[in-house]
């Protein structure tokens, strides 16, 4: 039994929460979420940004940071709203959507900075 | 001029065999494989297939003349070799829309895999594709919710889903099998699922399975702020007490339920579908008897039409085969029939087993459930050839775990996340697969043990259905 790892996640720990696609990997650096910006870029979808405090992060719906950047193929103007978005509200989750307006749904959505768990 | 009754036996071809015919856009088409008895020529086989398949019974009758046969009659329209095997020939047979009851698989399966599939002229037939033609789709309900609904009410996106069904599959208490769902869910699974042959048994009746699993998934879904669901198995001994369990389910709050198509039957499953779509639940479909009807290569129905028909009674989530796991499928006929689940307009292509072109309209798509003999070694290989809109089902591969199903669940969602995350940036899954894994896993020690788990495991039995273009 002693090289068997016990499953570390409770409701008491506020650590246990995730946050779907890419959360049980480490937080992107830089170049990954540049990488994941090209790759919704390359889709054709549309790139919009959206933030939540971290203990409200279950709901459908997140505050949406300005609106969808229609028709954005530039990567660092992209970029610069991500970190924009995270200077504005430091503590939060900030997420990153491709909207796909042909499926009508989001092709791709990824928290690229984590707030605090609380 | 009217017709004169002339009593006794014809010949098919006579009334049936029509190669100068040109399908109407309203006709449902079928590609039939016929196997003759020696000595019958093709297109009078051809032609008792179309006749015992739609109007036709074996002597002339009086009555025929009460009513216009010319425009209700099944047309054989064309003969075709069938690639490296001489033994039998693709025939094509064009009925006519008004043959068919509105919105009825069950009605379009009577008449074309019924008694026709004893006749005696032949040795075997199989029925290789419908075409179904967009007038009929739109008279048909489709799957309840589709596959962008189910992520919006799953929040899932950019990914495919997890899974894993409760093993061992029979046998377990109502608390325990509970268990063994929360375990998995914790650890980072969107669903578990019952097995097909958990319906109602002595050592777990029905109603303390789901009260115990929907405990299992409150929990989960509070511990990790994500959606969760299991499939709560509905099929049962009759339509009404299907229903009663799938009340049920809607009352204690489920998003998903499942039922078993074949064995269930189409008309339990298209109620059943109807129903989920009203009451905004998602609907999960096995497969059980599949096998029994698509595996031999010379007799049968194949695979992909069962798909079509499933898509039309009604299901959100049809176990497509893995490709890569201990069950049968080849891969090219596999990406085959998972195109004719989700998407809207499928052409024609041989080479993946497709005959006709299939327009869909706006009918929602079904997603593609792999399960069956996978783990996390083969997550490169499911991620590269199911895409996100797909749900990747590993029972053993989770909960044979060496520390329990948590840690197999967070090993598997780890695995997916770093397949998908890797693919966005360019990679190649396939080729890099194990350098992918390998670091993913330099972060998660479950990922670590599984992957050390399960090394060596491969099926490399060769398919017993191949797609007739690779007979050599």
């Amino acid at each position: 039994m002693s090289d068997m790892q016990d499953y570390n996640s409770s409701l008491a720990d506020a650590a246990s929460r995730k946050f779907e696609t890419f959360s049980y990997l480490p937080a992107m650096n830089s170049d990954q979420i540049r990488t994941q910006i090209e790759y919704i870029v390359s889709k054709g979808w549309n790139p919009s940004i959206e933030h939540t405090e971290p203990q409200n992060a279950s709901g459908s719906y997140w505050y949406m940071w300005k609106l969808p950047m229609f028709g954005e193929t530039d990567v660092d103007a992209i970029l610069a709203e991500c970190e924009a978005c995270k200077k504005a509200h430091p503590g939060n989750h900030v997420r990153l959507l491709g909207l796909d307006n042909f499926a009508q749904c989001a092709g791709a959505s990824m928290v690229i900075f984590r707030g605090e768990a609380v | 001029m009217a017709k004169k009754y002339d009593a006794g036996v014809k010949e098919y071809r006579e009334t049936y065999w029509m190669p100068e015919y040109t399908p109407l856009e309203t006709d449902i088409l079928a590609c039939f494989k016929i196997t003759p008895q020696a000595g019958v020529p093709r297109e009078e086989v051809a032609a008792a297939v179309a006749a015992e398949s739609s109007t036709g019974t074996w002597t002339t009758v009086w009555t025929d003349l009460l009513t216009d046969l010319d425009y209700y009659k099944g047309r054989a329209y064309a003969i075709e070799d069938v690639p490296g095997d001489d033994t039998c020939f693709y025939a094509f047979v064009a009925y006519p829309i008004d043959l068919f009851e509105e919105g009825s698989v069950v009605n379009v399966l009577t008449s074309l895999v019924g008694n026709v599939f004893g006749f005696k002229a032949l040795r075997a037939l199989r029925l290789e594709d419908i075409r179904f033609p967009i007038a009929y789709v739109m008279t048909c309900n489709g799957p309840p919710q589709g596959i962008q609904v189910e992520r919006d009410i799953m929040n899932k996106y950019g990914r495919p889903m997890l899974g894993c069904t409760i093993k061992p599959k029979l046998g377990l208490s109502a608390k325990n099998y509970g268990r063994a769902c929360y375990e998995g869910l914790r650890g980072g699974l969107d669903f578990t699922k019952d097995d097909e042959n958990v319906n109602s048994q002595p050592f777990m009746r029905w109603k303390h399975r789901f009260d115990f699993v929907m405990e299992a998934i409150v929990k989960a879904e509070a511990e990790t702020g994500e959606k969760k669901g299991h499939y709560l198995n509905v099929t049962a001994p009759t339509a009404d007490e299907m229903m009663r369990r799938a009340e049920y389910a809607h009352e204690i709050g489920a998003p998903i339920i499942m039922h078993d198509f074949l064995t269930g039957g189409f008309s339990a499953n298209t109620q059943l579908a109807q129903w989920c779509q009203d009451k905004g639940m998602l609907l999960h479909i096995h497969r059980a008897m599949h096998a029994v009807l698509d595996r031999n290569p010379h007799h049968g129905i194949h695979f992909r039409v069962l798909t079509k028909c499933l898509r039309l009674s009604g299901g959100d989530h049809l176990h497509s085969g893995t490709v890569v796991g201990k069950l049968e499928g080849d891969r090219d006929a596999t990406l085959g029939w998972i195109d004719i689940m989700r998407d809207s307009f499928i052409k024609e292509d041989r080479s993946r087993g497709i005959f006709f072109d299939q327009d869909w309209g706006s009918m929602p798509g079904v997603i593609p459930v792999a399960s069956g003999g996978i783990h996390v070694w083969h997550m490169p290989a499911l991620v590269s050839i199911f895409g996100d809109d797909s749900v990747l089902q590993f029972g053993g591969g989770t909960l044979g775990h060496p520390w329990g199903n948590a840690a197999g669940a967070a090993a598997n969602r780890v695995a997916v996340e770093a397949c998908v995350e890797a693919r966005n940036s360019g990679r190649e899954l396939e080729k890099e697969g194990k350098d992918i894994l390998t670091n993913a896993a330099k972060s998660s020690p479950e990922l670590k043990a599984a992957m050390e788990t399960w090394k060596e495991i491969k099926f490399e039995f060769d398919t017993v259905d191949k797609l007739d273009v690779s007979h050599k």
